[in-house]
Parts: C-alpha cells; sequence; structure tokens
C-alpha cells in the first residue's frame, strides 16, 4: 500500500506565494479599484456627474443600504443568508414614523428594539433550531412584510414623522454630509474593527470557514450564529429609521428586493458567499458600485432603470466569475 | 522509537472503567476497561465496527457512556460535550484535518483563545509570534500567516496537532493521522509524537497500517465486538497473532487462511445450471464460453479490459450479444433483456454499488423487496406480510446489522449496504449469481462475513461467478478460475493449478512468465 493516498499540496514557491498574494488583494479590493475607475470615467464622460451635489446625493443614496449590507456581511460570514433584511427595513421605517410622536428617542429605539426582537427570533430558530437560513429568514421576508401591511391599514396607510429633531436625523447633517452618510460610516468603523480584531470575529470566520471544525474546536458556533441575526435585524431596522427619517413617512412598501440588492453588494465587494473570508471595506465599495452604475446610467437620460438591473446583474455575475478563478489561483 | 518510559509505571492519566454504550437495541461497547498512562503510546486495534470509534468519541465527550465511569488521573470524571473533555486536556487529532482552511496557520491554532491587548482587540502580532514560537518547539518552520489550505497535507496536519497539544492537552487521541501523508510527512509526525510523549503526554493511536503501530506504539489494546479482548505490550505480540485477536480466529488459522475469509471450495458436480457458448460483441468480448454447475463458485480471472465485466453483463442480459447463446437449464435465454434473465435465474451484483445499485434513501425493507416486488404482486397490490416474511429471513441470514429493517440504507456501513444488495437478488431465488467487485469498498471485517456469505451460498447450491481485482480473493474463493485476455479465454485454471502464480502467469498470457514481470506491477494494472 503506497503511503500517499491523495496528492498532496507541495510547499509553495515564492512565485506562488506571489500569486497568491495579488489574487488575494484583487479579491479583497477589486470592487474599490473598478469603483475608482468608474469615478474617472464618469467624471469625464458626463460633467454633471462630478459634482458635489451629485456625490452628497451618492452618498445618501448608499448610506441606507450600506447599513443593511455591514449587517448582512457578517451573516454570509458565517455562511449564511438573510432574506428578510427588506421587509424588516420596512419595519422599521413604519415604527420610527409611528414611534416619532414620542420624539427622537421613540423613532430610533422603537425600530430597534422590535427588528432586534426579529433578529432574536429569527437567530434562535437557526442557531439554536439547526433550521436553514434560507427558510427562516424567507419566512421573515413574507411575515415581517405582512405585518408592515397590517400596520399600516393595508398600506393604505402612509404614517408622516411631523417631528422637526426626527425629520433632521434624516434630512440634516454635519460638514455636508447627511446624517446617515455619517451614522452608516460610523456603523463600518465599528463593524470593521470587530471584524478585524474582535475575538467574536474571528469565530465568525471560523464558522463560515469549517462549521464542523470550528464545532470540534469547542468554539460557541450556536451563539456566533445567532448574534449575527441579530446584528443584521438591528442594522436593518436602524437603516429602515433613518430612511423613514430623511424621506419624513414610514412608507410600506420600501425595501421590497432589498436584500437582494444586499446580497449582491456585500459579494462584490469580495465576500465569499460561502462565508469564511470578506471585509466592510469590500462591502463598501460593493454598495457604492451599485449606486455609481445606477447615477452613471442616469446621466445618460435616455436609459431605462431596467437597464440598470442589466448591467448590475452582469457585474454581479462577471465578480462571481472572477471570484471563482481567484479562489483557484489561490488554492494551487 | 527509544522506550524512555517502559521500566517505571506512571499513574494513570484517563482510565474507563466497565463503559458500555448502546445504540437502538446495538450494543457498540460493552464493559470495557482501558487504561492510559502518562508518556504511554497505545495503539487501539480492532476491526471497523469493533468499538474503536464509539470508544473515542466516549472519550472525547462527543457521547455519553450508557453505563461504566471514566477517571481523569484517578478523579471520577464526566464530558458533557467535546469542549468539556479539550478542557479536561484530552484532545483528537482527526483523520481530515480539521482546522479552517480560509485561515491562517495563527489564526486557527489560536481559535477561540486569541491574546488580546488591553483594550480587548485581537494581538495579531503577539499571535503570530507565540505560534511561531510554538511550532519552532517542534521543528516544524513556516510563515504563519499564511492561510491553512496552502500548506501540504502533512504541515496542516501538523498544525491541527501543535492547537490540540498548546490547550495542555495530557492525552492527544489520533485517529488515524496518517492516512493522507506522504512518507515523510509520516516520519515529522512520528518525531512530535516522540517529542510528546517525553513529556509525559499519553498518545492514543488508532491506525489499520501495521507498521506503523509496531513503529510508533508500546501498548495495544484490541477490541472486537465492543469488548476488550487484549491488553498488554505490543512487543509481545507478532503481527499474525494481532490479526488473530482482532479478526478472533486461531494464529493457525490466519497463517493458512491467508487474507481472506473462504473456507473450503470444491467443483460442483452433476450438469452445468449455465452453458454459454461462442458469446461475441464486437470489440468487447469474442468466442467465450462457459459451464456454471450448481455449487460452485467460478472465478473469472483477467485484467482491466480482458472483458470479464463485459462477459457478466452478457451473461445477466444487461449487454445485447452480436452472436453465441446462454442456456440456463436446458432453457435458451434471450440476450439483451435483464427481465429475461432475471426469469431464468441469472442476477448480477454490479460493481459500482453506489451508482447502479442500492437506492440510499429508500430502507433495507425497500432496499430488498426492490426487485422481487413484481412477483409478491397481485393486480398491482403487493403484500406487506410476504414483504415482511422475505426481509426478515434475510436480515437474518445475511446477518445485516441494522436498528431495524425500516433504517435508511445510506446509514449502514459499505459492508452491510453490499449485504443488502445481495439479499435483493436472493429474494429472487435465483440459480446463478453473478458477483461482479463483491467486496470492494468495504471494510476488512466485512470483507470476511460477504466471502464467508459466498462460500455459504455455495454451499447451498447457487452456482456463483466471481469477479475481483483482487488476486487471493479469486484464488480462495474459486473452486476453479477462468482466466480471459483480450476478450477470448485464455485459460482454466483447476485444482492444484488454483493459485496464485498460475493465475498471473494466465493473466500476461502464457508466452509471459511472471518472472519478467513482478507481481506488484500485474496487480498495479488490475
Amino acid at each position: 500500500m503506497s503511503l500517499a493516498l491523495e496528492p498532496s499540496v507541495g510547499p509553495a514557491t515564492t512565485k506562488q506565494v506571489t500569486r497568491e498574494r495579488i489574487a488575494g488583494n484583487v479579491q479583497r479590493y477589486g470592487a474599490a479599484i473598478v469603483l475608482g475607475l468608474l469615478l474617472v470615467v464618469g467624471s469625464f464622460a458626463f460633467p454633471t456627474f462630478p459634482t458635489l451635489s451629485n456625490f452628497t446625493n451618492i452618498a445618501t443614496q448608499s448610506s441606507f443600504l450600506l447599513i443593511v449590507a455591514v449587517g448582512m456581511t457578517f451573516v454570509i460570514l458565517t455562511g449564511g443568508i438573510d432574506l428578510s433584511v427588506g421587509s424588516v427595513y420596512a419595519l422599521g421605517g413604519i415604527l420610527a414614523a409611528y414611534g416619532s410622536t414620542w420624539g427622537i428617542a421613540g423613532a430610533v429605539l422603537l425600530p430597534l428594539l422590535v427588528c432586534g426582537v426579529v433578529g432574536i427570533l429569527q437567530g434562535l430558530l437557526i442557531a439554536y433550531g439547526g433550521m436553514a437560513p434560507f427558510i427562516v429568514t424567507l419566512a421573515g421576508l413574507l411575515g415581517i412584510r405582512g405585518l408592515v401591511f397590517a400596520l399600516t391599514n393595508e398600506g393604505a396607510n402612509t404614517p408622516l414623522i411631523k417631528d422637526a429633531a426626527v425629520t433632521a436625523l434624516g434630512q440634516g447633517g454635519i460638514l455636508g454630509l447627511r446624517w446617515p452618510v455619517v451614522i452608516a460610516v460610523v456603523v463600518v468603523v465599528i463593524g470593521s474593527v470587530l471584524l478585524a480584531r474582535g475575538r467574536g470575529s474571528q469565530t465568525v470566520l471560523a464558522v463560515g470557514g469549517s462549521e464542523s471544525a470550528a464545532v470540534l474546536m469547542g468554539l460557541p458556533v450556536a451563539r456566533v450564529k445567532f448574534s449575527v441575526y441579530v446584528v443584521s435585524g438591528l442594522c436593518a431596522g436602524l437603516a429602515g429609521a433613518l430612511n423613514a427619517a430623511y424621506s419624513s413617512s414610514g412608507v410600506p412598501t420600501v425595501g421590497v428586493g432589498l436584500e437582494l440588492s444586499a446580497i449582491a453588494a456585500v459579494v462584490i465587494g469580495g465576500t465569499l458567499l460561502t462565508g469564511g473570508r470578506g471585509n466592510l471595506i469590500g462591502t463598501t465599495a460593493g454598495v457604492l458600485l451599485l449606486t455609481v452604475i445606477q447615477n452613471l446610467i442616469n446621466q445618460v437620460g435616455s436609459l431605462t432603470s431596467s437597464v440598470q438591473a442589466v448591467v448590475s446583474g452582469i457585474f454581479l455575475a462577471v465578480v462571481v466569475i472572477i471570484q471563482t478563478v481567484l479562489s483557484r489561483t489561490q488554492r494551487l | 522509537m527509544t522506550e524512555q518510559l517502559s521500566t517505571a509505571a506512571p499513574a494513570p492519566v484517563l482510565e474507563a472503567r466497565g463503559v458500555g454504550k448502546t445504540f437502538t437495541g446495538v450494543t457498540a461497547l460493552q464493559g470495557v476497561d482501558f487504561t492510559l498512562r502518562a508518556g504511554e503510546s497505545l495503539a487501539l486495534m480492532g476491526e471497523n465496527g469493533a468499538g474503536k470509534s464509539t470508544l473515542i468519541k466516549v472519550l472525547t465527550g462527543v457521547y455519553q457512556p450508557d453505563e461504566g465511569e471514566l477517571f481523569l488521573h484517578g478523579e471520577p470524571a464526566s464530558f458533557a460535550k467535546p469542549v468539556d473533555a479539550q478542557h479536561a486536556g484530552i484532545s483528537t487529532i482527526y483523520q481530515e484535518v480539521n482546522l479552517v482552511p480560509l485561515m491562517t496557520v495563527a489564526q486557527n491554532i489560536f481559535l477561540g483563545r486569541e491574546p488580546r491587548n488591553r483594550f480587548g482587540l485581537i494581538d495579531f502580532r503577539k499571535m503570530q509570534e507565540d505560534a511561531r514560537a510554538l511550532l519552532a518547539t517542534y521543528d516544524i518552520h513556516v510563515d504563519v500567516r499564511r492561510p491553512l489550505r496552502s500548506l501540504a497535507l502533512g504541515m496542516q496536519q501538523m498544525v491541527a496537532l501543535a492547537r490540540a497539544v498548546s490547550i495542555d492537552a495530557r492525552v492527544v487521541i489520533m485517529d488515524e493521522p496518517t492516512s493522507s501523508l506522504e512518507a515523510r510527512e509520516v516520519e515529522t509526525l512520528f518525531r512530535v509524537i516522540g517529542m510528546l510523549r517525553s513529556q509525559g503526554i499519553a498518545i492514543v493511536y488508532v491506525s489499520h497500517r501495521m507498521d506503523e503501530i509496531f513503529t510508533i506504539c508500546e501498548t495495544v489494546t484490541v477490541l472486537r465486538d465492543g469488548k476488550v479482548v487484549h491488553n498488554g505490550r505490543l512487543a509481545d505480540l507478532s503481527r499474525v497473532e494481532l490479526v488473530a485477536l482482532m479478526l478472533g480466529r486461531s494464529v493457525e488459522k490466519v497463517k493458512r487462511g491467508g487474507v481472506t475469509a473462504f473456507g473450503e471450495v470444491k467443483e460442483g458436480e452433476g450438469e452445468p445450471v449455465l452453458t454459454a457458448r461462442d458469446m461475441s460483441r464486437k470489440h468487447q468480448i469474442s468466442g467465450i464460453g462457459l459451464d456454471i454447475r450448481p455449487g460452485e463458485v467460478v472465478g473469472l480471472g483477467g485484467l482491466l479490459g480482458s472483458g470479464r465485466s463485459e462477459t457478466l453483463k452478457a451473461m445477466a442480459g444487461v449487454m445485447q450479444l452480436d452472436e453465441g447463446s446462454l442456456t440456463v437449464d436446458g432453457k435458451r435465454v434471450r440476450s439483451g433483456s435483464v427481465a429475461a434473465a432475471i426469469k431464468a435465474g441469472v442476477v448480477m451484483l454490479p460493481e459500482d454499488r453506489k451508482a447502479e445499485g442500492i437506492i440510499p434513501n429508500l430502507s433495507i425493507r425497500d432496499n430488498i423487496v426492490l426487485a422481487a416486488l413484481p412477483r409478491l404482486s397481485r393486480a398491482g397490490f403487493t403484500s406487506r406480510a410476504k414483504q415482511d416474511a422475505i426481509v426478515d429471513v434475510f436480515m437474518k441470514r445475511l446477518r445485516i446489522k441494522a436498528a431495524s429493517p425500516n433504517q435508511v440504507v445510506s446509514e449502514l456501513s459499505g459492508g452491510n449496504q453490499q449485504k443488502v444488495m445481495i439479499a435483493r437478488w436472493l429474494a429472487m431465488n435465483p440459480k446463478v449469481l453473478l458477483l461482479d467487485e463483491p467486496t470492494r469498498g468495504i471494510d476488512v471485517g466485512a470483507k470476511a462475513e460477504v466471502q464467508a456469505l459466498i462460500n455459504e451460498l455455495a454451499d447451498e447450491g447457487l452456482a456463483i461467478v466471481l469477479v475481483s481485482s483482487e488476486l487471493e480473493e479469486v484464488v480462495e474463493g474459486s473452486a476453479r478460475v477462468v482466466v480471459l485476455r483480450d476478450g477470448s479465454v485464455e485459460r482454466e485454471l483447476r485444482g492444484s493449478e488454483v493459485t496464485e502464480h498460475h493465475l498471473m502467469a494466465a493473466l500476461v498470457g502464457e508466452n509471459h512468465s511472471p518472472a519478467e514481470e513482478s507481481p506488484a506491477e500485474i496487480k498495479e494494472r488490475l
């Protein structure tokens, strides 16, 4: 019997290591590089593109999706998925509008509380009940949207926000940046630090990388899986509340399909859909990319929003292909 | 390996007393006593199904014993979860490396206990330094910032070992750690094991490789059918004695019987039940003739591409013949129809059990009665009582080990799956059983059972044709061997000619003598 039953990977040469490193960096910063290129090309192509007001616009539009995508990144890093975020986003908006009668505290805390509970319920079912994230959060997507309609008289009511402090939270700002943008940046920074240097995040990566190994190493797998769905629920609720503040109303139909944009942004940002690797800088670049593509297509003027969807779709497909190729390069 | 610790007997680190474990009626462990001392390297031996993995799982907190007690450093201990065992100093190295491939070497070593700075954030620099220092203790030098998956498998196994030991392990259990390692990687592993032992760490080593066991282990515990049958120093045992203990057969029998479990074989008597004449199909077989008598096992020898599987397929009606005839009990059987072959009493156990035979998600009962359903049905309705009766008979007779006939087949071991397949065909009351590689991919113990079963079936009067790429299986299992070469019958070996030597000579053609081609080379071509 020969001892080598499987061909094992030999020690890497310097050349291989270099190639691995390049591949790793392309995967990590690919979205940012493409974003930079698009900004440059767009600036030359359309004089109305590189203006302060347009960039402020892009930043504000991106901020809501970005907050949702941060939560989604943590979920996807564990190898899971959260399809409920679009509905939870709408719920957050409605609750912020209703809560605004108690001022800014009510407009922020009520959605965070309820959306956090949604995250807790989904997390319990997935982490401790051993149920599939896809199904649990699909139920969330359907059920929460139903709840939103139930709260708004079948969607006929659009609760308005009259409290000035609350609308200022959406529309006011500092240093030319709107508060939602500032808050999104803060969320990304906190998330990045936790992801890079927090102990729990190591378990997040381990669970996504190899759940069975994580279990055998005695890591708190269930607790971590539970936590990411709570974080995702909180992020979606916060984003929804900020969006309501920005538009001065809780719109029951907002956020339909938002979960798919969030997943797309996370994957474009270089996070593996199977989990175990990814970062929030990539997710940020991914969100901005989606918004900038939309903005550029609007600049053309003659193109419709369906073209934007086609372009985003092609972009996503290309990213997935590149990711697959890159991860093969790194394996060899 | 030198025996540093053979004279003094240090206190036991880990002990099991009277441990028993039962799964839904099947006893996996019974009254197992087990002692492990500091610095000892103990081989845990036994056939598949002997209870090795159950014992390991009990020791590492994956299972809780139904009876008996564990003692750690002389104190009673119980582990509710694998983490508890790890905290108590019992680490496990699995056959497949159980680390996270995408994370770096350092991250993997310190997962769950990362060094932190005063802000509570992970201190990666310290982590990397510690990882480097830890690996250097075992003379392993690797860039700890590289993702684990970029390392060779042997190196990954070392990282797993370093991790295991760095969690203050006093006992390291290794379950087939070398199964995917290269020879030089195994050497490194053994060197590290030696270092661990000199630190007083006890090793439990599980492997099927006798060479490794005798190189690395000092003592041995042999399990059979869930019970400890031997405990002692390995140096006091010969390999044959060890195998005899594992199999539960006498040393003489192991020596005489070689590697297979076939008993005495005899040629069949009387009229042939199956007669094949001049079977031909373009580019595959030409002019093959065979006579199979009741009660005999006829081996069909041949290298890959010699036409042995095609011959079986032709007889089973899977392959249409261009020319030639097949007669069963004097009646001509239409070629190219499986239904006709089955009706005549010829059935085949296909080579690839998973792809062509077993239906994994159906129960044992359903798998067994599947082919017999048409026979058991009347007007489209099947009698459940008849089904149960058949299933019951065959599960007992073939000694299929399962919790119940309703158990899903994919949960069974390879050997038991194969028995279910055999039962399916026996339920058809066949006259001729064609076996294509009946023991491929099943473990040694189950192999022996399947071989013994083939014997029994022949004794009961069934005519059997056996194809196997294991020469000893063909030689020891068959009364005579028909050797095929390039699609035709090269030679028939009978009586005293049925030896590996003659078979090899025939396989390569009479013009070649086996001396020109070493047996190893011929085996490779099989």
